[in-house]
């Protein structure tokens, strides 16, 4: 171990330079965002993920930013396990049924100010899952959403732009 | 020879291939249910359809077959009475379809949680919604025991399901799961679909295993409409479900080593997984390679320097990974945590059909890539490792001979990767059949099945490892301390949206 730990003080970091912040982001941004209560918590927010019903793929990535290269801590954003310590909601999939309640009592435990972040195409509007039965839509149809990071899956390039957004 | 399906009395649907589908009499599904109790037989697949059901079996020598037995009446003889693993798709089809299987032992629901707005959503006639009643979890019955309810909402970045705890102290004496939160209707939006659409609904049931899903559903389609695929597109959807592999596998082992605060070994890995994903995206333009395989070959060819990405990977890989190993080998604090830890039967993984790391670390040697087999495994060249100790430690040990298989087998593609076309040219409109597919993700042996008609999508079923899988965590986790469960939890690695669909 010593030696794995002793090779990664030596080399050179991983990480790589922040993707500048998505300009369409920032625009849906700062119709929504209060710079009031931005001010009021600085420049560090804490992160609650909800599966709200993916199919895992956006789990992936966002994972991913916690990684060497993306190093997700070094912008002062981090997850954390309780929404009650929660400033963000990243909120994934389309919000099946059956994971509609736990999302909006998700959103309730979290205190204010708040923001919700939808992750993904089927977040957006429910993607190729819309239509179905068991599903109840975009994360907007069941909790207000401040900002959308699309793709399917995002990059975590794409999705560290859209929460450097958040942060401009 | 006779093949298994030529044993098994009833009429043959010639339509289904590669062999036949037997539709049987209720004794004749009664006695396939008895030859599985009996452990002649592995329970595949078990899923409902209108006025019907069907179930794949398996035989000696990996022979598949599959049965058909017609309920008009809404009625069935129960596999799982006789069978357990069948129990939670016997359930599962109930809800779906309204399908009453006579003597289940467990008539819950399964993945209807009270919040569709209907019920039997598939059946030809949905009924009313029902108002959901509070769900009757297991009696644990003793002094001193409490009970620890854990999500949907986890406190991870991972997939949302219920887990409901009885604990004495620190011991655990009983889990059980209650899943079917991230159920998205997917086999109601692939009836009626066309091929694409229901291929792109497939890639994402489960997004850690899209190439696998995708394999499995174009495997199906192929069966169905006796399509032959080019070489060349069978080698690059090796080469994209082994990075799949590696990718998977890597994160895991990372993972699990993480659970026991092991974070070391956690970016690490990390670093590994996250180069893999990104010479995935060279090769093929989309990182977690989703939408790539399609019915008849694959969407695009490997791009230009693509071949060097992956040798530059391999070269990665090959340097780092041994010593990742051998610090697993001698961390001794970490041994502690992962050796001895929720031990799997090997009776039991040989009853449930566990497939994958589950069962290959119990002693079930199983693996789709050698029997059945699929092209182009047959001309590779590997083997498949198992160990008999079914402890958290044996699950990362598989995870990691599988990574270095993996990593021999992406070298002799890249070897053997003939010039040619990527895709066979089919007209779907003109086609029907029904057909089946079975490939090894990462996890273990995905099951899909499809029947087209004039190449729409008249009825598909897919089936994750994970339905013989999550029901084995809850017997390994029994009188093991709480703490481990995570552990164990990750050691499975179960998938939530690819069981709930």
């Amino acid at each position: 171990m010593r030696r794995i730990l002793f090779e990664s003080l030596i080399k050179r970091p991983l990480t790589e330079a922040a993707p500048r912040a998505d300009e369409t982001a920032i625009a849906e941004l700062a119709k929504n965002v209060d710079r009031a209560a931005r001010r009021r918590l600085g420049r560090s927010l804490s992160i609650r993920e909800v599966d709200a019903g993916s199919c895992n793929g956006c789990e992936l990535e966002i994972h991913a930013l916690n990684n060497a290269f993306y190093d997700l801590e070094r912008f002062g954003l981090r997850f954390v396990a309780s929404p009650r310590h929660a400033d963000v909601l990243m909120v994934t999939g389309p919000v099946t049924k059956n994971m509609r309640e736990a999302l909006q009592r998700t959103y309730d435990a979290t205190p204010d100010p708040k923001w919700v972040v939808a992750v993904g195409d089927c977040a957006l509007n429910g993607g190729i899952f819309s239509g179905s039965y068991a599903v109840a839509g975009g994360v907007a149809t069941v909790v207000p959403v401040d900002l959308h990071i699309r793709g399917c899956p995002p990059s975590p390039t794409q999705l560290l732009q859209g929460l450097l957004a958040l942060l401009a | 020879m006779p093949s298994l399906a030529d044993t098994i009395e009833g009429r043959r649907i010639e339509a289904h291939r590669p062999r036949p589908r037997i539709v049987v009499n209720a004794a004749g599904w009664s006695a396939a249910a008895n030859r599985m109790a009996a452990g002649e037989w592995t329970l595949l697949g078990l899923w409902g359809a209108i006025a019907c059901v069907h179930m794949a079996v398996m035989g000696e020598g990996a022979e598949i077959a599959v049965l058909t037995l017609e309920c008009a009446d809404g009625e069935y003889p129960s596999v799982g009475a006789v069978h357990p693993p069948a129990i939670r798709f016997e359930r599962a089809i109930r809800d779906l379809y309204g399908l009453i299987p006579l003597g289940l032992p467990d008539t819950r629901p399964w993945l209807d949680l009270g919040f569709w707005e209907v019920t039997h959503p598939l059946a030809v006639q949905p009924g009313a919604a029902v108002a959901p009643t509070p769900f009757p979890f297991l009696p644990s019955e003793g002094g001193g025991l409490h009970q620890v309810p854990v999500g949907p909402v986890h406190a991870g970045i991972i997939e949302p399901g219920h887990f409901r705890f009885t604990a004495n102290g620190e011991r655990i004496v009983r889990l059980e799961q209650r899943l079917g939160y991230v159920h998205k209707g997917i086999e109601h939006l692939m009836t009626g679909a066309s091929l694409d659409k229901a291929a792109q609904l497939a890639g994402r049931a489960s997004g850690d295993s899209t190439v696998a899903y995708a394999l499995a559903f174009a495997h199906a389609v192929e069966a169905a409409l006796e399509l032959t695929v080019p070489p060349r597109a069978i080698l690059l959807r090796a080469l994209m479900a082994e990075l799949e592999r590696i990718a998977n596998h890597f994160g895991d082992f990372g993972a699990i080593c993480n659970d026991a605060s092991f974070a070391v070994m956690h970016a690490q890995c990390g670093i590994l997984r996250e180069q893999t994903l990104r010479t995935a995206d060279a090769c093929f333009g989309h990182r977690l390679v989703m939408d790539r395989i399609v019915p008849g070959g694959v969407a695009r060819d490997i791009a230009t320097r693509g071949l060097d990405q992956v040798r530059m990977l391999i070269g990665e890989a090959r340097a780092r990974f041994p010593h990742l190993v051998e610090l697993y080998d001698k961390t001794a604090s970490l041994q502690d945590r992962t050796v001895g830890t929720g031990i799997l039967h090997p009776e039991l993984a040989r009853q449930f059909g566990a497939g994958g790391y589950v069962g290959r670390a119990s002693g079930r040697a199983f693996d789709a890539r050698k029997a059945p087999g699929y092209a182009p495994y047959g001309w590779l060249s590997f083997y498949v490792s198992t160990l008999e100790a079914g402890d958290v430690n044996a699950r990362v040990l598989i995870r990691i001979r599988e990574i270095e298989q993996s990593l021999a087998m992406i070298e002799q593609i890249l070897h053997e990767l003939p010039h040619g076309p990527v895709a066979a040219t089919f007209y779907p409109e003109a086609r029907s059949g029904e057909g089946l597919g079975l490939v090894e993700g990462f996890r273990g042996d995905v099951f899909a099945w499809i029947a087209i008609e004039a190449g729409t999508v008249t009825r598909c079923h897919l089936r994750d490892p994970s339905w013989f899988q999550w029901p084995l965590l809850e017997a390994v986790i029994e009188d093991n301390i709480v703490a481990d469960f995570p552990l164990c939890n990750k050691s499975f690695n179960c998938s939530y949206s690819g069981h709930d669909l």
